[in-house]
């Protein structure tokens, strides 16, 4: 590998010094072999500019802390390579979500507020009988719900989505997936009129224009276009129960 | 400070992985207001990275019928090597397919059984019966006896995560994410809770409880080369033993999993090996049958990863620019099955490799992985020395493990026990009133405050918190690993205690405002070199091998003499830890032999 001398373009404002604007600062670094940028920001941390702010956990794209804009398109950084990058690389935080510092976005409080709203857990009135063995399920069902419940809440789809960005309200691909994990979950008794109230709306699934970056962009490949269509279609035909039985 | 600062909740969680969550949901579903507090939104915690799954004697599947909590039991002590609490351990496996099922109900998408015969990887036929259709499925994991680890795909620790946060959610349980214990609150005989750092501010505020849960997982990063996630810094067991009256048990138990890959330190589940796959060397021989004929690649993982080591120090390791390592081989497991219950495996390695498994052979070698000691407790889950508070999960010496976790014991441990020590912590609150001495919450406060400023204030100091962290990794990774001897334990010792003068004389580069990282890394680089010493003076005073705890000078187990477990002080002031010792818990299976591990391992040139 040739040695390259990489330029960071990195975006920088702490909320605590008001007084010091967003600016753009630069950085440079030597190139190592199998750099990532989870690598990289670190080195530039620890050797250049211990007050840089930025997320990492599992460092394994795994957990969902990490994505930022990445020359302009939102990625996680952890398993973005230098390798794949030119030169230069301009990294920015992840638009939509409340900015903590520099790189890093608040996106716990966003997506618990929109699990409360969705009310993303199992409803049932079964009561836990710890005698009992478990009920059971075909494994192509739980493999379906697994599909969809593989969603890492890393945010990309929503800094990437033109509705999210122009209007706060809007739940995005994330969590149109998420309301059709528990769609097709048999242990989850809400009736689809219950679903309707939460995402038959324009904050819901008729608030996207079908410019579809979520899809191309969502580390886990979950098929985002595919799923947000699921949920229109059991929408648009409990729409036109309502109608009929009006 | 005024009362008005202070949060005020019956129970305090410190730490929303699976152990804190369910410890949680445990105590408000018994009424209590419940307060959590985490470094991270609670979807982040290092639970989500587990992939392999969850054990529980189901008996679900071919190579698991007739399975039941006798033998996870006997499995579980043997895994241990006589090192864990038998009570503990009996509650557990008796308890294990309750916390499954529950979570069945939560929504986790376990996998399950499809009937049908079928051949596996060595030949053997096996057929799941029809009557067993749709139940919860398990795959094999290293030193069981049966097949019982429950799993959900490629996944388990994620789908495990979200349903019990979605439990949390559902319940409205307070969740203050970004939000650090920095020091509990104690007059040395009762808990109140805890100081805490606002990480979006940098911000010090009172937290107080009628109870405290330790549940804050493990300390990976001590060492340099860990799976763990890089928030797994040890803080809460560190701010536990800082009190002065709070041991840590056992602390010389870590754990190197066989499978971490190079150069990215990475976990490869425990699955590739349990589901068929070898370890090769670099003639791409198969080696493990030659020192385990009977377990091969699934022996217990200290046993696998000593022999993985040995064999590179016979000079059969595969050479690379970041040292020798061996092959997993898992193409003959087929791009089915890699592609859909091994699938993170091979998304890992797309990703951290640019290599596809199925294909190609995956470089490995063991990686620091788990930490079997923490914060002793009783079976309850009362932490030993301090009334009012508890301590769960990895976070926990509970003492399930002993001197070595069986995969798929740990995801069980951390429901389990959040189910046991969260009825209790749930009974004890119901049973205290809402009392805080305020001069004492005042002088916690204070001393925090005081050490923030003088960070802060950059005046004195000449080290660099960066610098000396790398140190105490590398003396850990270097001299406190998977073979250990006297004299490279003692120098460790020595190195660590000369660094940890050191980080009281840290200055900060930065400003150190805010929830500034610099900050960060210099509030806990105390705390990590305790838990350093801790496990390195632990290691060399105990002169036997016992499960992961392997001395090549002391190379057999020694029940005469140590059938015990360490418990590790830390008194204010003191330069090293102060260690005292108890007996170890055994109720039902006397020691005995392991049935794997045994062949004498000889030294390496
Ligand atoms: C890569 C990998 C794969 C694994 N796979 C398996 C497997 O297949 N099966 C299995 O049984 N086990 C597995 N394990 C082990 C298992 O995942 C962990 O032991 C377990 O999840 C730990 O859970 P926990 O709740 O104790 O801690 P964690 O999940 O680590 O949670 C700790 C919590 O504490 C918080 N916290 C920490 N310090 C503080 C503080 N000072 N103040 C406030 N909050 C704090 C964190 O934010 C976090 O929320 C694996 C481990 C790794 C590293
Ligand atoms: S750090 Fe977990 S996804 Fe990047």
């Amino acid at each position: 590998m040739a040695d390259r001398l990489l330029t960071f373009s990195i975006f920088r404002y702490n909320p605590i010094t008001p007084e010091i604007p967003p600016r753009m600062q630069e950085y440079q670094l030597e190139e190592t072999m199998g750099m990532s940028l989870f690598i990289a920001l670190n080195r530039l941390r620890e050797e250049l500019d211990p007050s840089l702010m930025f997320d990492f956990v599992c460092r394994a794209a795994i957990c969902g802390s990490c994505a930022m804009l990445i020359n302009g398109r939102p990625g996680l950084a952890c398993k973005t390579l230098t390798q794949d990058m030119p030169d230069r690389i301009t990294v920015m935080p992840l638009p939509v979500f409340k900015l903590v510092g520099d790189l890093s976005v608040d996106t716990g409080v966003w997506f618990r507020h929109l699990n409360v709203r969705t009310e993303a857990w199992i409803h049932t009135d079964k009561v836990f009988n710890p005698e009992a063995i478990e009920e059971r399920m075909d494994n192509p069902t739980a493999q379906a719900i697994y599909d969809a419940e593989r969603c890492i809440e890393c945010g990309c789809c929503i800094g990437a989505c033109a509705t999210a960005n122009m209007r706060a309200d809007f739940m995005g691909a994330a969590f149109l997936n998420r309301i059709a994990r528990f769609m097709i979950d048999p242990r989850d008794e809400r009736p689809m009129a219950q679903y309707f109230d939460v995402v038959g709306t324009d904050e819901g699934v008729f608030g996207c224009i079908g410019l579809m970056a979520c899809d191309d962009l969502c580390p886990m490949e979950i098929p985002l276009q595919g799923q947000l269509a699921f949920v229109r279609r059991k929408m648009a035909q409990m729409a036109l129960k309502c109608a009929r039985c009006k | 400070m005024n009362w008005s600062d202070a949060h005020i909740s019956d129970v305090l969680v410190i730490g929303a992985g699976l152990a804190g969550e369910r410890v949680a949901i445990e105590a408000a579903m018994n009424g209590h207001s419940v307060t959590i507090l985490s470094l991270v939104p609670p979807r982040r915690s290092h639970s989500t990275a587990a992939q392999g799954g969850m054990q529980a004697a189901l008996g679900n599947v071919a190579q698991g019928y007739g399975d039941n909590p006798d033998i996870h039991f006997e499995d579980t002590v043997k895994g241990s090597d006589w090192g864990c609490d038998q009570e503990v351990a009996r509650i557990f496996c008796e308890q294990a397919p309750v916390a499954v099922r529950q979570l069945s109900q939560w929504g986790v998408p376990w996998s399950r059984v499809v009937p049908g015969k079928r051949t596996l990887p060595d030949g053997t036929d096996i057929e799941d019966l029809q009557e067993k259709a749709g139940l919860i499925a398990q795959r094999q994991f290293g030193g069981t006896a049966k097949w019982r680890t429950c799993f959900a795909a490629d996944g388990t620790g994620h789908v495990l995560q979200y349903a019990m946060d979605s439990v949390v959610v559902k319940l409205g349980v307070t969740v203050h994410d970004r939000c650090e214990a920095i020091s509990l609150i104690h007059d040395g005989e009762t808990c109140f809770g805890a100081v805490t750092m606002d990480l979006r501010t940098g911000e010090i505020r009172p937290y107080l409880a009628k109870a405290t849960v330790i549940a804050t997982g493990g300390y990976g990063r001590i060492y340099g080369t860990s799976t763990n996630a890089v928030i797994n810094e040890g803080t809460g067991m560190a701010i536990a033993q800082d009190t002065g009256v709070v041991p840590l048990g056992n602390m010389e138990a870590v754990q190197f999993h066989p499978t971490g890959i190079v150069p990215a330190n990475i976990l490869v589940t425990e699955g590739c090996r349990g589901d068929g796959g070898y370890l090769l060397d670099k003639n791409l021989h198969r080696f493990m049958p030659d020192y385990e004929p009977v377990k091969q690649e699934i022996a217990s993982r200290d046993v696998v990863s000593r022999w993985m080591l040995h064999h590179i120090r016979q000079g059969f390791g595969v050479d690379s620019p970041y040292g020798p390592h061996l092959w997993l081989d898992i193409r003959h497991l087929g791009p089915e099955h890699i592609c859909t219950d091994l699938r993170e495996v091979h998304t890992i390695c797309q990703n951290f490799l640019g290599i596809d498994c199925v294909e190609a052979l995956i470089p490995v070698r063991p990686t620091q992985h788990y930490s079997m000691g923490g914060v002793r407790t009783n079976k309850n889950g009362d932490v030993y020395g301090l009334k009012s508070l508890f301590a769960a999960g990895e976070a926990a010496c509970w003492d399930l493990h002993g001197f070595n976790r069986l995969g798929g014991n740990s995801l069980a441990e951390t429901i389990v026990a959040g189910m046991v020590v969260g009825e209790r912590v749930a009974e004890f609150a119901k049973e205290q009133s809402l009392v805080f001495p305020f001069s004492l919450v005042q002088d916690a406060m204070a001393a925090q405050a005081q050490r923030l400023a003088d960070l802060r204030s950059r005046k004195n100091g000449t080290e660099d918190a960066f610098v000396l962290r790398h140190r105490m990794e590398d003396t850990l990774l270097n001299n406190v690993g998977i073979f250990r001897t006297a004299e490279a334990l003692q120098e460790a010792v020595t190195t660590l205690q000369g660094l940890y003068e050191q980080a009281q004389n840290v200055r900060l580069r930065s400003s150190g405002l805010g929830p500034n990282p610099e900050l960060l890394a210099a509030l806990h680089l105390p705390g990590m070199l305790r838990l350093a010493l801790c496990i390195s003076y632990g290691a060399l005073q105990r002169t036997e091998s016992r499960g992961s705890h392997y001395r090549e000078d002391y190379p057999r187990r020694d029940d005469d003499n140590w059938l015990k477990r360490t418990l590790a002080y830390w008194k204010p002031g003191a330069p090293m830890p102060d260690l005292q010792y108890e007996p170890v818990n055994i109720t039902e299976l006397p020691p005995g032999s392991r049935g794997y591990g045994e062949m004498p391992i000889d030294k390496g040139e």
